[in-house]
């Protein structure tokens, strides 16, 4: 049986996956001023990466984000936002935006209002890393019945 | 003080993450559980330490005090009483668990999922906006969800989707109460909800809406009766650590806690709120005892007793709701009722784990959980049975045991408040209860032994004991030691629900 | 116009429900749990709405003062975010437990998935 689905959505996805993800990660990084944000655009991102577990089948995405990786990366997003609102600790109090203090935001600059920016990046990762493990997970479990008309439709399942 | 607060939320949450992390790496893998237990035991600490300093009032973000627009955490009597409840539950489950979840595979979600619920909890009784409330109750219950269903066996997954499905239910009811909180005030303070509520009036219909609904989404996390339906199947199947902490601390933070510090701090204290508190109270404590006499399941049965016992609470608070809003209140009395029902949600968290640990024990060294087919187990398991007997004198209301005390105070607040037959109710299920329990210890631990497995048990590991013994230890020692219990932790947590606004109030110190 | 919307909203509030209560399929009644979610989700972010305001993101050109008085209410546009990111969280819990259950008792049906009793 052939793994993932046929060379057109192969090829197809190849291309336009790193546009996907591209978009997803200007979502999320121009989440200060405009709408969107870390969240949008991390579900964004994993949809690049469900995208290509789809066209290809699951044993050869796997080969390039396992779900050990998908959830280091999901804890070290989630614990870099929790740093970067224990280091306002230092300067005022809890989640007080320390850059904010050097340097005040100007409208519709993109490296200005703060630790937002930065919070906005960490929620990217942790969103993406987590959906795409979620998938992973769901997506291993054993095909529900039998094969439906006799077609071979797209594999990567485990045994 | 101050900054210590918000730490309460940080650590279980920051420790849920590196627990994530570390166990991906494969010499990692056997740090998770004593990090755990660090980040668990700190909590404990910072939360004995705020007992001795007053309310305190933390801005997140440095959003301070002048514009009510950002997030406060709140840490008044009752916080304290319930932080400090949390997290020396959740110390004993997590020693107890250690032994204990060896037959399952990936412990490591085990300890991240029980650490955030334990974070989500901590967060709820420090929450000081209505939002933040909600959002940290998702966290606890979301995570809840998914520890009932741990083991992944049949029944467990059925009580899991089912607890699921009622527990978003009553999530969305809350939802709606507080966004029509919301459209009516424009403010989630809980503080700035008081005082403007007071302003539109008290028996507005969009008020009553809100808080019709606020008090169905809160009586099913808190298991009142007509929506009790879930926790029979969700807090057996659990394993023996979640039911602890499930029946001990979630449905008080998430269910009782809540419902109080919304009827007391946000909505006030009315006559019909205080009625429909009281007749929620008094069904669940009937059906919950009578339904618990029948089972034979020990697991289940005690999972009914949570049930009843939590009607015991509710009925204290709603009698204390009553008399507050009497024409001429007799506060004293009042924080009487409060005092009785606060002392025994402390008391029923600690004999309740307690009971659920030693069941868990029975059922790790017996291999089940039907009555019929333990006995004898006072002979060979000594410390489980002794503990075993402890919680269920305790919970009976046997002196000079703690649930004793607590559901005197209670009794006699009934009778003094001038509800004579509900007092009288609650001495019968008192009887009632004390009648199952002695049915469990005459089929457990008295008799022969039906099975040949529980002929041969033996005690449990020693960890598994010594997390029982503190809390047997904690039942015996805070009956005796009511007079300083009260005055330094009761005692305010009654006054923060009573003197609604006066710490809450934005004219309050900071 | 916007009372229909919200009269809409509760509508679906009430289709959900429907679908939890009376439904026998797993399936369609985590579907109806999704439907209450979207329609809380929706009537939270209608609460906000001014007719004819603006999005609440500050431009070029505009001062905080002006922009608080045209923009629709931002709060509970942030609410709503956080909602739906707990709606999600949800989702897929309840369709790991759905498919956990399918590979366990074989069936969707909930009639006969009920080993519990009493």
């Amino acid at each position: 049986m052939s793994e993932g689905m046929t060379p057109i959505v192969k090829n197809a996805a190849r291309l336009v996956s790193g546009f996907i993800a591209v978009f997803g990660i200007y979502i999320a990084l121009t989440g200060h001023i405009s709408p969107g944000g870390g969240f949008a655009g991390g579900v964004i991102l994993a949809a690049a990466a469900v995208l290509i577990v789809l066209a290809f089948g699951r044993a050869a995405a796997e080969r390039i984000f396992t779900p050990s990786q998908c959830h280091l990366w999901d804890a070290a997003g989630a614990g870099l936002f929790l740093a970067v609102a224990v280091i306002g600790y230092f300067s005022g109090g809890f989640f007080v935006n320390f850059i904010g203090h050097i340097s005040k935001g100007q409208v519709g600059k993109l490296f200005s209002g703060g630790t937002i920016l930065v919070s906005n990046l960490f929620i990217l990762i942790k969103v993406a890393a987590g959906l795409v493990g979620a998938f992973l997970a769901l997506s291993a479990f054993r095909r529900m019945g039998a094969d439906a008309a006799g077609g071979a439709i797209e594999g990567g399942q485990t045994a | 003080m101050m900054p210590f607060v918000p730490l309460l939320v940080i650590l279980p949450l920051g420790a849920a993450f590196c627990v994530v992390a570390m166990a991906q790496v494969n010499w990692m893998r056997r740090l998770t559980a004593p990090l755990a237990i660090a980040a668990v035991l700190a909590n404990l600490v910072i939360s004995a330490m705020l007992l001795g300093f007053g309310d305190i009032r933390f801005f997140v973000g440095g959003w301070g005090p002048e514009s009510a627009i950002g997030i406060e955490l709140v840490c008044d009597g009752l916080s304290k009483l319930m932080a400090v409840t949390i997290n020396l539950v959740a110390l004993v489950a997590f020693v107890f668990a250690v032994p204990y979840m060896r037959r399952f595979t990936k412990v490591w979600l085990f300890d991240s999922l029980l650490l955030l619920m334990i974070g989500a909890m901590n967060g709820v009784v420090l929450a000081g906006d209505l939002f933040n409330l909600f959002v940290f109750l998702e966290i606890a219950a979301i995570a809840s969800y998914a520890l009932v269903a741990f083991g992944c066996e049949a029944e467990e997954l059925e009580a899991a989707f089912k607890y699921m499905v009622l527990g978003t239910v009553g999530s969305a009811f809350i939802l709606l109460g507080v966004t029509i909180i919301y459209s009516l005030t424009g403010q989630l303070n809980m503080a700035m909800v008081h005082s403007l509520l007071g302003k539109v009036g008290p028996g507005g219909p969009a008020v009553l809406l809100a808080a019709a609904l606020l008090l169905s989404g809160l009586a099913l996390k808190a298991a009142m009766v007509p929506f009790h339906a879930w926790l029979p199947d969700a807090h057996p199947s659990a394993p023996a650590p979640i039911s602890a902490m499930l029946s001990g601390v979630l449905i008080k933070a998430s269910g009782v806690y809540v419902m109080a510090r919304i009827v007391f701090n946000v909505l006030g204290a009315s006559d019909r709120l205080a009625v429909i508190l009281m007749a929620m109270g008094t069904l669940s404590m009937l059906i919950g005892v009578l339904l618990a006499v029948g089972q034979w399941d020990i697991k289940r049965l005690l999972a009914y007793h949570s049930i009843s016992q939590m009607g015991y609470v509710v009925l204290a608070i709603g009698a204390a709701a009553q008399v507050a809003s009497r024409p001429s209140p007799d506060m004293a009395l009042a924080g009487l009722c409060l005092f009785g029902g606060l002392f025994h949600l402390f008391n029923h968290a600690m004999f309740k784990s307690l009971l659920f640990l030693s069941s868990g024990s029975i059922e790790q060294q017996t291999g089940t959980r039907e009555l019929k087919k333990m006995g004898g187990l006072a002979r060979r398991m000594k410390v489980t049975s002794f503990c075993c007997r402890v919680g269920a004198l305790s919970i009976s209301g046997v002196p000079p045991f703690n649930g004793f005390f607590s559901k005197l105070i209670i009794i006699v607040a009934l009778v003094l408040a001038g509800h004579e037959v509900l007092a009288a109710l609650a001495v019968f299920v008192a009887l009632v209860t004390l009648i199952s329990f002695i049915k469990v210890q005459r089929y457990a631990l008295e008799g022969a032994a039906a099975d040949d497995r529980a002929a041969n048990a033996v005690e449990a590991p020693v960890l598994m004991q010594a997390a029982m013994v503190v809390l047997a230890v904690i039942c015996i020692v805070s009956g005796l030691a009511i007079v300083p219990l009260g005055e330094h932790v009761l005692g305010p947590a009654a006054d923060a629900l009573l003197g609604a606004g006066r710490l809450l109030s934005t004219g309050g110190a900071p | 116009m916007s009372t229909g919307i919200y009269i809409l909203a509760f509508a679906v509030l009430l289709a959900g429900l429907y679908a939890i209560v009376a439904k026998k399929n797993i399936v369609k009644i985590i579907v109806g749990l999704l439907a209450v979610d979207y329609a809380l989700n929706l009537m939270l972010v209608l609460v906000g709405y001014r007719t004819g305001g603006t999005p609440p993101i500050l431009v070029e050109g505009q001062t905080p003062a002006k922009l608080a008085a045209a923009a629709v209410d931002p709060l509970p546009q942030a609410m709503v975010l956080t909602s739906i990111v707990i709606g999600l969280g949800l989702t897929a819990l309840m369709v790991a437990l759905g498919i956990r259950l399918y590979e366990r008792y074989g069936t969707f049906d909930t009639n006969r998935i009920r080993r519990l009793r009493g």
